[in-house]
């Protein structure tokens, strides 16, 4: 055997101090940087690595031992670290128009010159694309499988308008044969179906501790906030069907239920609770909180972070695999714009807001289009304001800092009069 | 020419010549995209009519979306909410890209015609099990279509519809030969004409027009002056913009062939004869050209360009684009570079409700036109 490259045993022998490390403390910068080196020494350890939609099932990559890296995720990555406008002005100079997702543009742009905040993803072997979330991932994930030149997988979970129709759960259903067919090809090896299912199970319970954990900011004071949510989130998205999602979000859970029993919160005076719609504005999460703090407001609650959660009643616990079908395809961005506002009116009652701050996101149409109708669904049923903030998720250009501020001002006037403070 | 007379003036007017149907006792079907089963709706006895956007100043769409939302989706919302639209009976939404997908929640939600139908056609069309999911789908569009318009919908009917649709197909297939081959002999404004009125026009008199028109062009086609400009190609969505062909022919070239959904995509390939007419409808939408929202392999529309460009011997391609189009924004990079490499010229254009001005379009497409 050829003797490995210094440089290689170093990374390897990094990799397991770490992992040694946060054994004990489970810090989430520690996991997610050992996430990443895993997945970037792939090739040496002789692993496979699968690039997968973050909406995207998961669990069969898992129980192959396949490394799942989702491009989502490393697109708000590199949105929180401010390097998305650069990239996405280099996805225009390759002809991408300004005009499309930024999670798109900058991982486009990020494949061929290796940027961004960790120096670029490892490379896939294969591409696992399901678009319940958008019709964007298809296009997407298309130029990523010209680019890298890998099998593409593409799991269809059709649009679910109104309710969920047999012909769906009969299609949906089949492609999930298919898809292991598909593993088996590009691992060389069979699906072990035990395995399959203990994945399942652990990708249920990490779900429902991940629910436990934002329900409990239906306390007031809120024990975190939803950009702490933001944060967080990282795990049930990158790592869901591990057990280290199990260690890290129980951790958490007696956390905020001590913060709670103790009746501490996450801001100093909270008075004005809110709810967050849409994908965070990643490279103004900081500012963004610190302008509400000061207004004594908490953003205690989003649509966007309870996404990895909220189908966990379609899913059966003794039949992970069979019931994946329903619960991927019914996910919150695939259901019709009236069933979104249903799920947000729910959101208000159970976290006792006093207005929403909606993000219109240039950069999400199926996220955004349809804001507006679920803002005069809300205010007519529940009475309460909405602010619609327009930006993107990445492109800083797109964000003007004294405008939503001004808004923001008025808006909190709004809320302040209503309670009368 | 004077055939094509009468398809402009629907197109003028695509609302009175609806409600003139309507009020001759018509049942009238909406729809959108290329992707609807026409066949079954004429088979139910109703007329299918293309809807496109109205055209008119943006008022109450805005209301429901946001700025970076495609004209088509804003300007056809906008016409359904000024009251444009009430001869419909119904509308029909196959699924295709995020904006057509909230379109269909926003119009259900705050259009409420008497019907209202999704067609969620799989995203791929490549792999048995979405073809066996198309036909269910389909199936299932028939039986909501037969019992809203309480009607009976037989295999029959249905046969006699597809050899309805597929004359219409060949015909407008013909036309485009016609011009591809003289490319004098009819205006790119005449055919841009007829081939999206064919989608609004009455079905039975369609099927005597197209012939009418295209006897007079066999008739012209032997001494036809020769037509010497540069001969291109257009790619891209659809197009609302009669204008673009005549700056196009006056800064010396033609258009002798496209890839719209509005254009090649509507007619190329036919339903073949099945036992099964729902098979059959899905069969030609999965060997028909696809569209950029649908998959088909990772190459396919670039080849299929190229193929068209080659084919059709054109010098140059014309990408026209409607502005937050995401799905052919996403392809343009590798079209082009398809293009590139077998030294085929191109340009983009990018339109919003509006083209921009005739003077600014013809600078760049003199520009364009001098290099090919
Ligand atoms: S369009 Fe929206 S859902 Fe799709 S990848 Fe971009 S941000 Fe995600
Ligand atoms: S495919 Fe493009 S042009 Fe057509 S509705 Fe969608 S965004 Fe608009």
């Amino acid at each position: 055997m050829n003797k490995m490259p210094e440089i290689v045993l170093f990374f390897l022998a990094k990799i397991k101090k770490l992992a040694l490390h946060f054994k004990k403390k489970k810090k989430m910068k520690e996991i997610m940087m050992v996430y990443y080196m895993e997945a970037k020494s792939a090739r040496i350890s002789g692993r496979k690595v699968a690039w997968i939609t973050s909406g995207g099932p998961v669990e069969p990559l898992i129980a192959m031992d396949v490394i799942p890296v989702y491009p989502e995720n490393h697109g708000a990555m590199i949105g929180a670290s401010k390097m998305g406008t650069d990239l996405c002005e280099k996805s225009e100079s390759m002809g991408y128009s300004s005009d499309l997702c930024s999670y798109a543009r900058s991982d486009i742009a990020c494949a061929t010159v290796n940027g961004g905040p960790i120096g670029g993803l490892p490379r896939p072997d294969m591409l696992i694309c399901c678009n319940n979330i958008c019709g964007t991932v298809l296009k997407w994930y298309e130029v990523q499988a010209r680019y890298f030149n890998v099998p593409l997988f593409i799991f269809d979970t059709p649009f679910c308008h109104v309710g969920y129709a047999e012909e769906v759960q009969r299609y949906v259903r089949s492609q999930l044969d298919e898809y292991v067919l598909f593993l088996e090809k590009a691992c060389g090896k069979k699906m072990d179906s035990d395995h399959l299912k203990a994945v399942g199970k652990l990708s249920l319970e990490g779900q429902r501790l991940w629910q436990a954990v934002l329900a409990t900011t239906a306390n007031s004071p809120a024990p975190m906030t939803a950009f702490d949510a933001f944060y967080h989130l990282a795990l049930i998205v990158t790592l869901r069907g591990t057990p280290l999602v199990i260690d890290y979000y129980t951790q958490l859970l007696e956390k905020m239920k001590d913060r709670v029993a103790r009746g501490i919160g996450a801001i100093p005076n909270e008075k004005y609770r809110l709810l967050w719609d849409n994908i965070p504005i990643w490279p103004r999460t900081r500012w963004l909180s610190e302008k509400l703090a000061s207004h004594n407001a908490c953003l205690v609650a989003d649509t966007y972070t309870s996404a990895w959660c909220g189908t966990t009643k379609y899913i059966d616990e003794n039949n992970f695999f069979d019931s994946m079908a329903e619960a991927y395809t019914r996910i919150y961005l695939n259901i019709g714009v009236d069933e979104m506002a249903r799920i947000v009116l729910e959101m208000v009652d159970m976290y006792k807001v006093d207005g929403i701050v909606m993000h219109s996101n240039r950069s999400c149409k199926p996220y955004s289009l349809g804001q507006y109708d679920i803002q005069k669904i809300v205010e007519k049923e529940r009475g309460i304001p909405c602010l619609m903030i327009e930006a993107d998720m990445v492109d800083e250009r797109s964000f003007s800092e004294s405008q939503v501020s001004t808004r923001i001002d008025a808006f909190m006037e709004i809320i302040k009069e209503r309670k009368g403070a | 020419m004077k055939e094509a007379d009468e398809f402009h003036a629907i197109l003028k007017d695509p609302v009175s010549y609806g409600r003139k149907m309507k009020e001759q006792g018509r049942k009238i079907v909406g729809y959108f995209c290329s992707y609807t089963p026409e066949e079954i709706i004429y088979a139910a006895g109703a007329h299918p009519f293309r809807i496109f956007a109205s055209g008119e100043n943006i008022h109450f769409a805005d209301a429901h979306f946001q700025s970076y939302c495609c004209s088509l989706v804003r300007g056809a919302l906008e016409g359904a909410l000024a009251g444009n639209l009430d001869f419909l009976d119904g509308a029909v939404f196959p699924h295709t890209c995020d904006s057509i997908q909230r379109l269909s929640d926003i119009w259900r939600m705050n259009v409420k015609g008497p019907f209202h139908a999704d067609i969620v056609l799989p995203v791929k069309l490549d792999t048995e099990s979405a073809r066996s999911y198309m036909i269910d789908v389909l199936r299932k569009f028939r039986k909501d279509l037969a019992s809203h318009l309480r009607v009976e919908i037989t295999d029959d009917m249905l046969k006699n519809a597809i050899g309805t649709f597929n004359t219409i197909r060949r015909s407008l297939k013909r036309l485009y030969e016609l011009k591809a081959e003289n490319p004098g002999i009819i205006s790119g404004r005449d055919v841009y004409a007829i081939v999206k009125a064919s989608m609004m026009m009455d079905r039975d008199h369609l099927t005597e027009a197209l012939p009418a028109v295209i006897g007079e062009l066999e008739k012209k086609k032997g001494n036809a002056e020769l037509y010497a400009g540069k001969r291109i190609v257009l790619a891209g969505g659809i197009c609302n913009h009669p204008d673009i062909y005549r700056i196009i022919e006056d800064a010396g070239a033609v258009v002798v062939w496209d890839d719209f959904c509005t254009g090649s995509r509507y007619f190329e390939e036919s339903v073949k004869d099945n036992a099964d007419p729902m098979a059959a409808i899905a069969g030609r939408y999965i060997e028909r050209p696809v569209c950029p929202a649908k998959h088909a392999g990772i190459f396919t529309r670039g080849e299929n360009l190229l193929k068209i460009a080659k084919e059709k011997d054109a010098r140059g391609v014309v990408f026209l684009f409607l502005k937050f189009c995401d799905p052919h924004a996403f392809d343009y990079p590798y079209m082009k570079e398809f293009l590139d490499r077998e030294g085929i010229p191109s340009m983009m254009l990018e339109v919003e409700d509006q083209l921009p001005s005739e003077g600014q379009l013809r600078t760049r497409f003199e520009t364009f036109v001098d290099m090919l």
